[in-house]
Order: C-alpha cells, then structure tokens, then sequence
C-alpha cells in the first residue's frame, strides 16, 4: 500500500475521499499565525501523532519567522518605503519567501509521510490560512490494506 | 429503463419550472474555453481593475473627489506660487513640495488600490465542518441558531471570537466584516471612503503614511501661500494677492488631516485600531484588569511593527485561474455531494439559507438508498461535472445550495436556488 500511494497524483485520482479534517487557528497568542497542535481523532488510526505534531509545529515555526519583528523585518520595511515599495517589483519580501519553503515542505511530508499513509495536507495559504486541511482517502483498490481501516470502513459503510 | 424515466421527466421538469434563459448543461461547455481569474467570481462587493490587479471598494466617487482636490491645490500652487517663491526665495521649495506631492500620490494610490488583508470565504468543505462542531456544541438545530462566539485567552485577556455568517468563518482577534465591501478583514481599521477602500492589515501602514504626508504637504502649501500672499501684499495689496491661492481649501484641510494624522499616530503607538478605539474595547473604563493584549509593551515597538513589520501577502489570489478541477466530493454520508471551486459565489441569504439547509437534509434522506444503483449520471443538475469521466461509483448528487458553489462564476439569485431544491424535491419524490 505504501507504493500504491507514492505518488500525489495516483493518490487523488485511484483513492476516493472518505473525509476531510480540519486543524484550526490557535490564537492563544495573538493574531500571529499559528495552529493548534491538538491530535484530532479521525487521524489516530492512520498516523502516530508525534509525525503529525512535528509538522504541525515545524509549519507554526515556518509561521513565527515569517511574521518575526526583528532587525531584518525592520531594514526590509525601511528600504521598501525609501524606494516607495517599488523595491518589490523586483524582490520578495520575506514573507514571501518563507511561503515558498512551507509549500516546500509540505510538499515534502505529503510525498514521505502522508501519501502513504492516504493522507493529504493542503497547503493553509490556498484556505485563506485559516486551516490545516487533511484530505482522508480511503483505499478503494485493496479492500481493508491500509493500517487501522476499521474507523474509516465504518464511516463508509452508511 | 429507470434511466429512461429519469431523462423524461427531467425534460418536463426543464420546461415547467425553469426559468433561465441557458440550462445549465450549456455553460460549462462555453466557459471550457476561456479560463477564468477568480476575482471575477469574488464573492465580495469590491470591484477589480486591471485584470485583478486593483482592487477598491465598490463607491469610488469620494476618492474621485480627493484626488481631484489634492491635484487641484498642488496644482495650483505649483502655478501660482512656486514660480514666485523660486525666484525670491529658494528653488528647493517647488523640489520639496514636488516629492511630498509625489509620496502622497504613490501612497494614497497604493492603500487605495491594494487590497486590504481580505479573508477569503470558507470552502463549503470548511463551512460544513464548522456547523457540523457547532451542532455538536449545541445539541440543537434550531430555524435560527443563536450567535456563535468562542471565547480565547489571549496573553490573558479573554476575547471572544464572533462568527460571521456571511463567509462562514470564525472570525480572527481584530478581524471585522465591512458591510460596505462585504468582506472580513483582518485587523479592520475602518472603511475610509475618502480612499475608496478599507483599511486593513495590508494597507493600514500606506494609509497613515498618506495622512501624514499629506499633513506634511498641506502645511507646507499653506505656509507658502500665506508667505506669498504677505510677500506679494508689500506690493500689490492683500486682496489681490488673496485671488489665485488654494488658501481656502488648505485651510480647512490642514486642520482635519492634521487631527486624523495626530489619531492614528496614537492608535499606531497603543497598537490599536479604529475599530476597537471606538468601541472602547481596551479602555480601563470597562474594568480594572482591561488591557490592550496586542499592545507590545512599548511605544517604540508598536510603531515600529505597524509600519515596517512584514506585509504579508494577499489571501484572495485575485489573478490565479480558477481550477475547475479541484472538484472535492464529500462522501454521501456528509450529506449532499458538492462541489467546491476555490472561490464559491454566495449571495446574501439569512433565512432563504436556513431553508435550503433543510431542503438539502430532506434531500439526503430521501437520495440515499439511491446513490448505490444509479451511475454517475447527475439527478438533479444545476452545475455538470467537468471531468465527469473521473467520477468515482458514487452518484453526484448536486444541489444549488448555498454551500454549492457555481464555479462557473454564475450569480445565483434567491430565487433560482430555491427553485432548484424545490425542483430537487419534486424529481425525487417521483421517481
């Protein structure tokens, strides 16, 4: 089953969604980007919860040092308004850039840990960075081979 | 034999009740050829220019008015007075008020015409799973469920999270939804219509730059003017110096400007918006231990996070295509099947949703033992699938909910919806 699922595309097109999950903002700190890290019990069957902790916590970390107010947030802010934000026309800004290593990443864990697991995350930023959202596949061509199929053949069953 | 049926009263049911003027099948076939950007399926109020790459409010016509008065008086001055005040004084005033006026322009066009920190609207995926937690919370499904809150702590101060029923979500700390743009913002300032757009997370700095390089120019245009107005009165005489000034309109400007200017420096130096000032959210008059927990502590660092923290990027992807083949099909057991196209086009229901809502619950109660024998040949259709080749041995159910998106970037009305779950009803009880 784990080769079955390698790639992203095969996973999308021979499995069919059995559920989607959604992680929420955690806003105990403020406005800053960052979700929680609570292991929600759709997933316990198909993945050990400290993988998904450590991405959950390597994205908010991502997050933090996107939106970091710092010493090089501060010379980047300066520049840009010396240069009447033209600068930007032909630089990222940094956050920008830390977009481009999350997608990155993300799409790193969906290829060695999700997939295989039929698991999906989606990106937050194409969800307005609201949520984590993990697509739940349910194996369709071999009937019961994925680890811990009880919970999600139950909810197919209706 | 069954499917025979079906077909035959679907034709019926196209001529009684339809009264569109293109049946649905017809248009993803023409929309097939050119793609479409999704800020033209934006579910919003704002108005786009450029091809997405604008975007304001939708009443533009104070905006009009300010620049008008900022190019008339520069201009005026820049006439009138700077030739003058070149000659008899210095020539850095014309090149000083040349760049003011320069940086009030780029900054006015710039907080007008970015956007703001718009939320995007939840996925119906999204919604579905939102009400489906609050129904658990609530234990009750009401006609009109109650006011949805959720309460955080954030650095020790509780805040309650409102959910807006209009995109779905549950709002962000400091976020707000315009009734004008009909959008959620984050960190919501206020919708300036002198701008032509809200000010928001994205813009807030471009703004307060605008005011106060605006109060820069208009006392120094003021200044000038007076001064050319005493220079030329040593000789001409007041009144005849007084014609041909943009005195006037500076006067009471500078006044304004400069008090809004004095406003926001101090709402930038609390860290706090229009919006809460206002509402006294952080004031110490509604209790002892009320405090500002977005404040950083210091001055210093409150306004240097609001002008030069990291601007971070635009969650609406006003130029991206929209993807017609990110079809997410929820199981039966979630209810109906839907389809869910990154940008869904809502109009503004209330009650009209609470009724679709539970049409769509009759619906899945009546479709279920259905689903099993049919093929992927829609029963009730308002959008067909576009890569219906790929559709697993479920049927797609579709219904024109309000959670359905048209992703085709139909405006669906009232009327045509709740027709078609009334349509949706009367197929499956005959068949």
């Amino acid at each position: 089953p784990a080769e079955t699922f390698h790639n992203l595309q095969e996973l999308r097109h021979s499995a069919s969604l059995a559920n989607k999950i959604f992680i929420q903002r955690d806003y105990s700190e403020g406005t800053t980007c960052k979700f929680q890290t609570k292991f929600p019990s759709e997933l316990e069957s198909r993945i050990e919860w400290t993988l998904f902790e450590d991405t959950v916590k390597t994205l908010n970390n991502y997050y933090a040092e996107a939106e970091k107010i710092g010493g090089q947030s501060y010379l980047e802010g300066c520049l840009a308004c010396a240069t009447a934000y033209l600068i930007f026309l032909c630089m990222e800004t940094r956050y920008e850039k830390v977009l481009k290593k999350i997608a990155k990443y993300i799409q790193e864990q969906n290829e060695k840990i999700y997939a295989p697991r039929g698991l999906l995350i989606t990106d937050p930023i194409e969800r307005g960075m609201r949520v984590i959202e993990i697509c739940i596949y349910e194996d369709r061509g071999s009937s019961g081979s994925s680890s811990g199929s009880s919970s999600v053949s139950g909810s197919t069953a209706r | 034999m069954h499917l025979g049926v079906s077909e035959s009263m679907r034709e019926c049911e196209y001529s009684q009740i339809s009264t569109r003027s293109s049946t649905p099948m017809e248009t993803p076939y023409k929309k097939r050829t050119s793609r479409k950007r999704k800020w033209e399926s934006f579910p919003g109020r704002s108005k786009f220019y450029c091809d997405g790459r604008i975007m304001m409010a939708r009443q533009t016509g104070v905006f009009c008015l300010t620049l008008v008065l900022i190019l008339v008086t520069s201009g005026l001055f820049f006439t009138f007075d700077c030739p003058f005040l070149a000659l008899q004084l210095t020539t850095a005033i014309p090149v000083i008020g040349g760049v003011l006026f320069l940086f009030v322009l780029g900054t006015l066009l710039r907080t007008s015409f970015s956007d703001p920190g718009v939320l995007p609207r939840a996925t119906p995926d999204e919604a579905a799973d939102l009400e489906r937690q609050i129904d658990v919370a609530n234990g009750s499904t009401g006609y009109r469920p109650p006011p949805r809150t959720k309460e955080v702590v954030i650095n020790g101060q509780t805040v309650k999270l409102k959910y807006c029923f209009t995109c779905k979500i549950f709002r962000p700390p400091r976020a707000s939804h315009c009734s004008l743009c009909d959008n959620c913002v984050e960190r919501f300032d206020h919708h300036c219509p002198w701008v032509g757009n809200c000010v928001g997370r994205r813009n807030y700095r471009f703004f307060y730059m605008f005011i106060l390089s605006l109060s820069f120019l208009t006392i120094f245009i003021f200044a000038f003017v007076i001064t050319h107005i005493i220079l030329r009165s040593h000789r001409n005489g007041f009144l005849n110096a007084l014609k041909d000034s943009p005195v006037v309109v500076c006067f009471f400007s500078v006044w304004s400007i400069v008090g809004l200017s004095g406003f926001h420096t101090y709402l930038i130096s609390s860290n706090q918006t229009t919006n809460e000032d206002i509402k006294g959210s952080w004031s110490s008059k509604r209790g002892k231990d009320n405090y500002n927990p977005y404040s950083h502590g210091n001055i210093f660092t409150n306004c240097c996070s609001a002008l030069c923290g990291p601007l971070p990027p635009s969650l609406i992807d006003r130029r991206g295509f929209i993807q017609s083949d990110t079809l997410q099909l929820a199981p039966p057991t979630n209810g109906i099947t839907m389809y869910g196209a990154t940008q869904s086009q809502q109009s503004h229901m209330c009650d009209q949703d609470q009724c679709i809502q539970s049409t769509k619950f009759v619906l899945q109660a009546a479709t279920t033992p259905l689903l099993q024998q049919q093929t992927s040949e829609p029963v009730i259709l308002t959008t067909s699938p576009e890569n219906g080749g790929s559709l697993p041995g479920r049927t797609s159910l579709t219904l024109a909910g309000p959670c359905t998106s048209l992703p085709l970037g139909h405006p669906a009305s009232q009327d045509s919806l709740h027709e078609d779950s009334v349509r949706g009803l009367v197929k499956l009880s005959s068949v």
